[in-house]
C-alpha cells in the first residue's frame, strides 16, 4: 500500500474529525448540560459561514472575516436563546425537536432574503490558499492543515475551560445534578445561555472553516447536523472527551471508507458494481458504527461520571 | 349607489367572460424544475429563460394564452413524480416540461408517457429514454447524457492524453457521464470515484483528489453539476493540482459558477476546458436575441440550462401553432415538432426518432469577455450532427 498516500488520507480524516468535533461539542454541551435537543444546532454553522463570507468580502481579508464573525455569532446564539431556547428548558424533547425544527426553517430563510439562493465562495488569502510540504512527497493542501490545527487548539482550550476553571466546574456539575447547582446559589439561567452562546460560536466557527473549501450555502448545515449526532451518540451524550474521541474516528472512517473501499470491493466483486456499491457502503459506515456502539455499549463509548 | 353596483357587477361580468375565454383558448405548460436546494440556483436560471420566453411570445402560441405552471422538485425523483402527477391529473397541462435531473425524470416519464401528454426534456438525458424506454411523446431539447463527455473524450484523444482518472457524482447521469468518456477515450482509465449525491451530495472531494494526484493520471475528468463545481474546483486549486493534472469536464464550469469564481477571485478556472452544444456565442440569430435579451433582463450570461428551457418554449411554440391551436390534433403536433422546425439558440439541427436532437458539439474555454466578465468561448467543433449511441435500441419507426 502506498504510504504516502495513507498518511495524506489520514490528515483528511483528521481534518473532516476537528470540523465534526467542534459541532459535536456544542450540541454535546447544550445536550448533555441543558437537556435540549437542538436541531438548529446547524443553522448555527450556516451563519457562521455567511457572516464570516460578508465580513470577508467587507473587510477584504478572511483573518478578520473569522474574527468578526465570532463575536456575531455569539450574539445570534444569545439572540436565540433568549428569544426561543429559554422557553423551551421544562418542556418535552418533543416540543424541542418541534420548535428547533421551525428554527431550522427560520433561518434557511432568513438566510434565502438576506444572501439569496445561490451561496457565496469564499476567497483565501494567498498565504492559506497554496500547500505545504510536510516531507518529501506528502504535499498537503495549507488551509487544509490550518484547520487541523485551529480545530486542535480549540479542543485543547475547551478541555482546559472544562476541567479547570470555575466556569468548567459548573458546567460539570450543571451535567450531573442541574438542580443542586441552581439550589447553590448558582444563575443556572445565565450559564445556559452562555453554554448556548459557546456552543452556537463553535459550530460557527466549523462553518467558517468550512466556507473557503466548499461555500456557504443555504442548508448546508442540515447535512452535516446528523453526522454531529452520531459523534455525540457514538462518544456519549454530554463528554467532550468522547465528542472529541468519537469525531476523530467518524472522520477518519469517513475519509478511509472513501479512499479504499472500492479497492478493497474490486477484490471480491466486478469492478463496475464495486464503483457503484462502494460510495453507498462507505456513506454507512459511520451508522453501522452507532449501531454496533448502541448494541454493545448503549451510553456511549465514553459517557460522562454521575449523571442523576 | 346604484352607480357603485354596476360598475362592481360589470366589473364581475368582464371578469368571467375572459376566464371563460382563458379556459377555451389556452395551451398549458408544466414546468418540473428545482427551485428550493442549493441547486435552486440552477432552476431559477431556468424559470428566468422560460419566463423570457413567454414575455416575447407576448403571453401567447398561436391565438392560445400560455398558462405556465412551474412546479418545485426539491431535487428529490418522489417529490417530482408527485408534482408530475399533479400536472397531469389535476392541472391536464398539454406539455409537461423541464427536469434537470436524471433521476427525477426516470421516477416521473411513467405518469406523463401513459397519459399520452408530451413531455419534454429541457435538460436531463438518461440513456433508457434514449434507447430501451423510448417514446414517440418524448422530445428532448438538451442532449442525451453520453454524448458530451464522448465528444470530451475525443477532445482528450486529440491532446494526445494517455491516462485519465474520472470523478463525478453516483447517480444515472453520474454513471452516463463516465460511460461517456470511457467510450471514447483511447487512452488508460487508471482511477474512477463516483461520489454520494442527492439532497445531502458529498461537497469535500479531499480524499479522492488525494487518490487521483496518487494514481499518476496525466489528465481528471469530472462531471460535477451545480455547487458542487465551484467546491471542486476551488479544492483541485487549493490541492496544487492546477498545471499537474489538467483539468477537463462537462457541465460543472458554467454560467452559473462563474459569476461566484469570478467573485472569489478564483482565477484557476480560467483557461480550462469542456464541450458542450452550445455557448453564449454561438453564431445563430436565435442565440443572438436570446444571449442579449437575457442579459439586459437578469444582468448575467444564461447558462446551458437556460438556453434549454428557452427553446423548450420555442420548439412547443411550433407545435401548437402547426395545428392552428387545436390542441386535440396530437399526431400533427407531433409531426411539427419532429422535424425540429423552430428558431433554435443551437441552429439548425434534426431529431433522431429518439426524440433526441442530432447536433453539433464544440470544445469551449473559460475567457474573460470584453467587460472582464468570465464566459465560455468556443474553440472549435468537436464533432458534427452527433447522435446517441441508444437509438439502435429504440424500437418505434
Amino acid at each position: 500500500m502506498d504510504t504516502t498516500l495513507l498518511f495524506i488520507q489520514f490528515l483528511n480524516g483528521m481534518q473532516l474529525g476537528v470540523l465534526l468535533f467542534l459541532l459535536a461539542a456544542g450540541l454535546s454541551l447544550t445536550f448533555g448540560i441543558m437537556d435540549l435537543v437542538n436541531l438548529a444546532h446547524g443553522s448555527l454553522y450556516m451563519a457562521g459561514a455567511f457572516i464570516c463570507a460578508s465580513l470577508t468580502f467587507w473587510t477584504g481579508s478572511f483573518i478578520w472575516g473569522v474574527l468578526l464573525a465570532i463575536p456575531a455569532v455569539a450574539l445570534v446564539g444569545y439572540v436565540t436563546e433568549f428569544l426561543v431556547i429559554r422557553h423551551l428548558y421544562t418542556r418535552s424533547h418533543l416540543d424541542h425537536v418541534l420548535a428547533t425544527f421551525g428554527l431550522i426553517l427560520v433561518f434557511d430563510t432568513s438566510v434565502h432574503l438576506i444572501w439569496g439562493s445561490q451561496g457565496i465562495a469564499v476567497p483565501l488569502p494567498a498565504f492559506l490558499d497554496g500547500q505545504v510540504t510536510l516531507f518529501t512527497d506528502v504535499v498537503f493542501p495549507t488551509f487544509r492543515l490550518v484547520i487541523i490545527l485551529a480545530g486542535l487548539l480549540i479542543a485543547a482550550g475547551l478541555y482546559y475551560l472544562v476541567n479547570h476553571t470555575r466556569i468548567g466546574m459548573l458546567i460539570r456539575a450543571g451535567a450531573s445534578n442541574r438542580t443542586m447547582v441552581s439550589a447553590l446559589g448558582i444563575n443556572i439561567q445565565f450559564l445556559f445561555s452562555m453554554i448556548f452562546a459557546l456552543g452556537a460560536v463553535l459550530a460557527g466557527i466549523a462553518g467558517m472553516l468550512i466556507s473557503p473549501i466548499s461555500e456557504a450555502s443555504i442548508g448546508m448545515g442540515n447535512q452535516i447536523i446528523i453526522t454531529a449526532f452520531v459523534v455525540i451518540v457514538v462518544g456519549g451524550v454530554g463528554s467532550m472527551k468522547g465528542a472529541f474521541i468519537a469525531a476523530i474516528m467518524i472522520g477518519l472512517i469517513d475519509t478511509l471508507g472513501r479512499s479504499y473501499l472500492d479497492t478493497i470491493f474490486k477484490l471480491f466483486m466486478s469492478s463496475n458494481a464495486a464503483e457503484t456499491s462502494a460510495p453507498a457502503v462507505s456513506a454507512m459506515l459511520i451508522y453501522i458504527l452507532m449501531a454496533v456502539v448502541l448494541a454493545l455499549r448503549p451510553q456511549g463509548l465514553f459517557p460522562p461520571k454521575a449523571r442523576g | 349607489m346604484l352607480k357603485k353596483l354596476l360598475s362592481i357587477s360589470l366589473m364581475l361580468g368582464v371578469s368571467t367572460i375572459s376566464t371563460a375565454a382563458a379556459l377555451a383558448g389556452e395551451v398549458k405548460i408544466g414546468f418540473v424544475t428545482t427551485l428550493t436546494t442549493p441547486a435552486g440556483v440552477i432552476g431559477k436560471d431556468m424559470k428566468n429563460a422560460v419566463e423570457l420566453a413567454v414575455e416575447q411570445m407576448g403571453g401567447k402560441m398561436g391565438k392560445l394564452d400560455i398558462n405556465l405552471i412551474i412546479e418545485d422538485d426539491g431535487f428529490k425523483p418522489d417529490i417530482g413524480k408527485q408534482k408530475t402527477e399533479k400536472l397531469v391529473k389535476q392541472d391536464k397541462v398539454n406539455f409537461v416540461s423541464g427536469f434537470i435531473w436524471s433521476h427525477v425524470l426516470m421516477a416521473s416519464r411513467k405518469t406523463v408517457l401513459d397519459a399520452g401528454t408530451f413531455l419534454i426534456s429541457s435538460n436531463a438525458g438518461p440513456s433508457p429514454i434514449a434507447g430501451k424506454l423510448c417514446n414517440k411523446n418524448f422530445f428532448s431539447t438538451s442532449w442525451q447524457n453520453d454524448q458530451t463527455p464522448m465528444a470530451m473524450g475525443e477532445v482528450l484523444n486529440q491532446q494526445g492524453v494517455k491516462s485519465i482518472y474520472i470523478m463525478a457524482p453516483n447517480y444515472a447521469a453520474g454513471k452516463n457521464m463516465a460511460a461517456g468518456v470511457e467510450r471514447t477515450f483511447k487512452g488508460k482509465i487508471v482511477g474512477k470515484d463516483l461520489t454520494k449525491w442527492g439532497k445531502d451530495a458529498q461537497l469535500d472531494f479531499s480524499a479522492e483528489l488525494a487518490k487521483a494526484k496518487a494514481s499518476g493520471a496525466e489528465a481528471i475528468f469530472i462531471f460535477y453539476p451545480g455547487k458542487a463545481g465551484g467546491a471542486f474546483i476551488k479544492q483541485y486549486q487549493q490541492a496544487g493540482l492546477q498545471g499537474k493534472l489538467p483539468l477537463y469536464t462537462v457541465f460543472t464550469v458554467d454560467s452559473i459558477a462563474l459569476p461566484k469564481l469570478q467573485k472569489a477571485g478564483f482565477k484557476g478556472v480560467l483557461g480550462s476546458r469542456m464541450t458542450n452544444f452550445w455557448a453564449p456565442d454561438l453564431d445563430t440569430p436565435q442565440n443572438k436575441l436570446f444571449v442579449s435579451s437575457f442579459k439586459k433582463k437578469y444582468g448575467s450570461y444564461p447558462s446551458f440550462y437556460a438556453a434549454q428551457a428557452y427553446d423548450t418554449m420555442y420548439l412547443i411554440k411550433s407545435a401548437v401553432e402547426a395545428v392552428d391551436g387545436d390542441l386535440t390534433k396530437k399526431d400533427e403536433m407531433r409531426k411539427a415538432m419532429r422535424s425540429a422546425n423552430f428558431p433554435s439558440v443551437r441552429g439548425k439541427f434534426t431529431y433522431g426518432k429518439n426524440g433526441m436532437p442530432i447536433q453539433n458539439f464544440y470544445l469551449r474555454e473559460v475567457v474573460a469577455d470584453a467587460d472582464g466578465v468570465w464566459t465560455t468561448k468556443i474553440i472549435k467543433t468537436v464533432y458534427t450532427n452527433h447522435q446517441d449511441p441508444y437509438v439502435k435500441d429504440c424500437k418505434i419507426k
